[in-house]
């Protein structure tokens, strides 16, 4: 019987040791690095953030990417499962080539579009084929701030929508087909049934999918770095610098802790916003 | 089953306690050498196979990046427990190692040091601004600038090409731009470029005379805006170059300036391909700032006889010759380098002692005394070059902005005035 009681905190125990060891103590002691100079507890480390040349800049570049990718990716990722949903053959295949991005470092993928995107890179030798343009044009530098957002907008959808995708498929297998179908003897069109019925109930999936994915980009940096080096500083990018390049972990931790706040702030804005009362849920 | 299981048990037990029991008795006699340079795996390969050898006892080289080579020696001080006995690095990646106390004085090796001919300035930087012997150097190098062949039909008329001023350098990628389309001046303003260094050690110098204490002065304005205007020549992908070599070597840019062991392969895949030379001068000379590599013992070094035996073999001048004629890295001692060096390596050589040897030569040191702020001291710099150059902010108001960061730094610091700046006695100011 005591053997019964503890098994299931046996059971997590492997678990939560893990979590507190990599999960906890780092954090607690990231707060500590941030919070602290020179051994007293001070903000020193978030003034020097905020003043930072860098500070202002990282954090529009990120909002700004966080709202050109994240609604682009939720309306691609939806029609993509829409499509796999009526597919009779072929549909394994066909999400298993969708979802190969994901099995990719986002290193990797940054630097398989700087191979595209870069000055003798695939895109311009075959705009150069075609005859458009007459020698490389640089899409990537700090002389031509749009194309390089566009190139980074492309890299993280292409990377990165197949994790939305894979939690909508997901959910639309547990959605019933008795709604639809009672709807269709009603006369309701495709349009609606999506409207009314799939996207109601997909609700659940999609708030997974969005905080998922809204957290990862925050904490965008791999592809980015890989593309724009220096010209497009975002906040982890940032962190990173101050660890690495500038050596101030205490900035750096500052940097960490504002990406966690945030991230956790879009978090409860989601969970606000797209809350299923537990009777709506299929 | 059971009894499978158990020998698997066994057979694991034995090599984990066999693997344990080698490693630990290897620790005992070996020397560990960790180093931020010679990093790529033909020069590591050098070091262990021509350089290291006849060197007494047993010696790991084990290479790691800057960062993880200084979180490292973090961790074994915190620790308490030391598995490095030696580190080689350069001077601005030594100096934050004083203040996580990982280097032992090394008071004992300098009279050998002096008697091979390590000058006495060099020895002074290696004190890192304590009066005791923090590292010993071991190598020096330097910056150059290099060209294609090619390029020089551009050069503008009655330059010199030993001998340009910025504003020649400028005309110079301006006649290529013009004439080919091409931007083919690069720098390596990277996230890994050392292009702090080219505002430290060459353009501050040579416009204003000083590093710190001209930070704001009415020179260093009109040196922004002359360096400005010469950027819009610039290929614009230097925002992203870390070494210049691979620019040169792809053909997108002709003309170069960087660190001699970033140009090394460009030079040494096709020396008759280019020519090396001094940066440009401007007002107050041509700045030049040589960069210094050393040799440090970790304090509890589990094998103190051996490294300081590694440093003294590294000091002969034999092996110094051989890192030069292997590596492209320069004798800190008293040391005749050979006239048959391969192609690649001659440039390099012959652009330092062009550099050396100008009748305008102004020396500038690597940053002294700032500790673990050396990394924030190059981001004033690099910051600012971000800001004036490439978003186009007004150069007085960023220049007052960026002197506020400066001057913090160095008084935190407490870090007097270095070369070219005039000594100081307390904190270096901004004047």
């Amino acid at each position: 019987m005591t053997q019964n009681r503890l098994l299931p905190y046996v059971l997590i125990a492997p678990a939560s040791v893990f979590l507190i060891l990599l999960f906890v103590v780092p954090l607690v002691q990231t707060i500590a690095l941030a919070f602290m100079d020179n051994g007293t507890a001070s903000l020193t480390n978030f003034r020097k953030m905020v003043g930072d040349l860098n500070f202002g800049l990282s954090i529009g570049n990120t909002f700004l990417l966080v709202l050109a990718v994240i609604p682009l990716q939720l309306c691609m990722a939806l029609v993509m499962a829409m499509m796999i949903q009526k597919m009779e053959k072929g549909r394994g295949l066909v999400l298993w080539i969708w979802i190969i991005p994901l099995g990719i470092s986002d290193l990797a993928a940054g630097l398989v579009w700087l191979a595209i995107l870069q000055d003798r890179g695939y895109f311009n030798t075959i705009l150069n084929m075609l005859g458009l343009i007459d020698g490389p044009v640089n899409w990537l530098s700090y002389e031509a701030p749009v194309s390089l957002f566009v190139g980074v907008v492309l890299a993280e959808v292409w990377r990165a929508t197949a994790i939305i995708l894979i939690i909508l498929v997901a959910g639309l297998q547990l959605i019933p087909r008795e709604y639809a179908e009672a709807a269709e003897i009603f006369g309701a069109g495709p349009w609606t049934r999506f409207r009314r019925i799939t996207l109601p109930l997909l609700k659940p999936s999609i708030q997974s999918a969005l905080i998922l994915r809204t957290v990862l980009a925050f904490e965008v940096f791999a592809v980015v770095y890989a593309l724009s080096g220096r010209n497009f500083p975002v906040l982890v990018g940032e962190a990173y610098a101050w660890q690495h390049v500038n050596q101030n972990n205490g900035v750096a931790a500052a940097y960490a802790i504002l990406v966690m706040v945030i991230s956790l702030a879009a978090t409860v804005i989601y969970i606000k916003a797209l809350r299923t009362p537990p009777e709506m849920q299929p | 089953m059971t009894g499978l299981k158990q020998l698997l048990a066994a057979t694991a037990f034995t090599a984990a306690t066999l693997s344990g029991a080698s490693i630990t008795g290897a620790w005992a006699q070996e020397t560990i050498f960790l180093s931020t340079q010679l990093r790529p795996v033909e020069e590591a390969t050098k070091v262990r196979q021509i350089i290291l050898k006849g060197a007494s006892g047993p010696v790991t080289f084990v290479v790691e990046e800057p960062s993880p080579f200084q979180t490292r020696m973090d961790a074994e001080t915190t620790a308490g427990k030391r598995t490095i006995s030696m580190v080689g690095a350069l001077h601005g990646e030594l100096s934050p190692l004083l203040g996580s106390k990982a280097l032992d004085p090394v008071d004992d090796l300098v009279a050998k040091a002096k008697e091979r001919g390590v000058p006495d300035a060099m020895l002074t930087l290696g004190k890192l601004g304590t009066d005791k012997q923090m590292y010993i150097p071991w190598m020096q190098a330097t910056y150059i600038m290099a060209a294609k062949k090619e390029a020089l039909q551009y050069l503008p008329a009655g330059a010199d090409v030993n001998a340009l001023s910025y504003a020649q350098l400028k005309d110079w990628a301006k006649n290529i731009q013009d004439k080919t389309g091409k931007r083919a001046l690069g720098f390596p303003a990277g996230p890994k470029g050392l292009m702090p260094r080219f505002f430290q050690g060459y353009l501050y110098p040579s416009f204003t005379g000083g590093v710190v204490s001209t930070f704001k002065s009415a020179e260093a304005e009109a040196m922004w805006a002359t360096f400005k205007d010469l950027w819009a020549h610039v290929n614009p992908n230097s925002a992203s170059y870390d070494f210049m070599q691979e620019p040169l070597m792809a053909g997108e840019v002709m003309i170069a300036f960087d660190h001699v062991a970033r140009l090394k392969d460009a030079l040494v895949a096709a020396p008759n391909d280019y020519v090396t030379f001094p940066a440009p001068s401007a007002g107050k000379g041509r700045g030049f700032m040589p960069v210094v590599a050393g040799l440090g013992i970790a304090p509890g070094a589990p094998n103190r006889a051996g490294a300081a035996a590694v440093i003294d073999h590294l000091l002969k001048s034999e092996t110094q010759i051989a890192m030069a004629r292997e590596l492209g890295f320069f004798p800190v001692v008293k040391a005749d380098l050979p006239t048959d060096l391969p192609g690649g390596i001659k440039l390099l050589v012959e652009g330092v002692a062009k550099t050396q040897g100008s009748q305008d030569a102004l020396v500038s040191l690597l940053p002294v005394g700032l500790g673990a702020k050396g990394g924030e001291f190059s981001k004033v710099y690099f910051d600012t070059f971000q800001a004036i150059v490439l978003r186009n902010a007004p150069i007085r108001a960023t220049l007052d902005a960026q002197a506020v960061t400066l001057q913090t730094i160095m008084n935190e610091t407490k870090a007097p005035c270095w070369a070219p700046d005039k000594a100081s006695a307390g904190a270096c100011q901004i004047n």
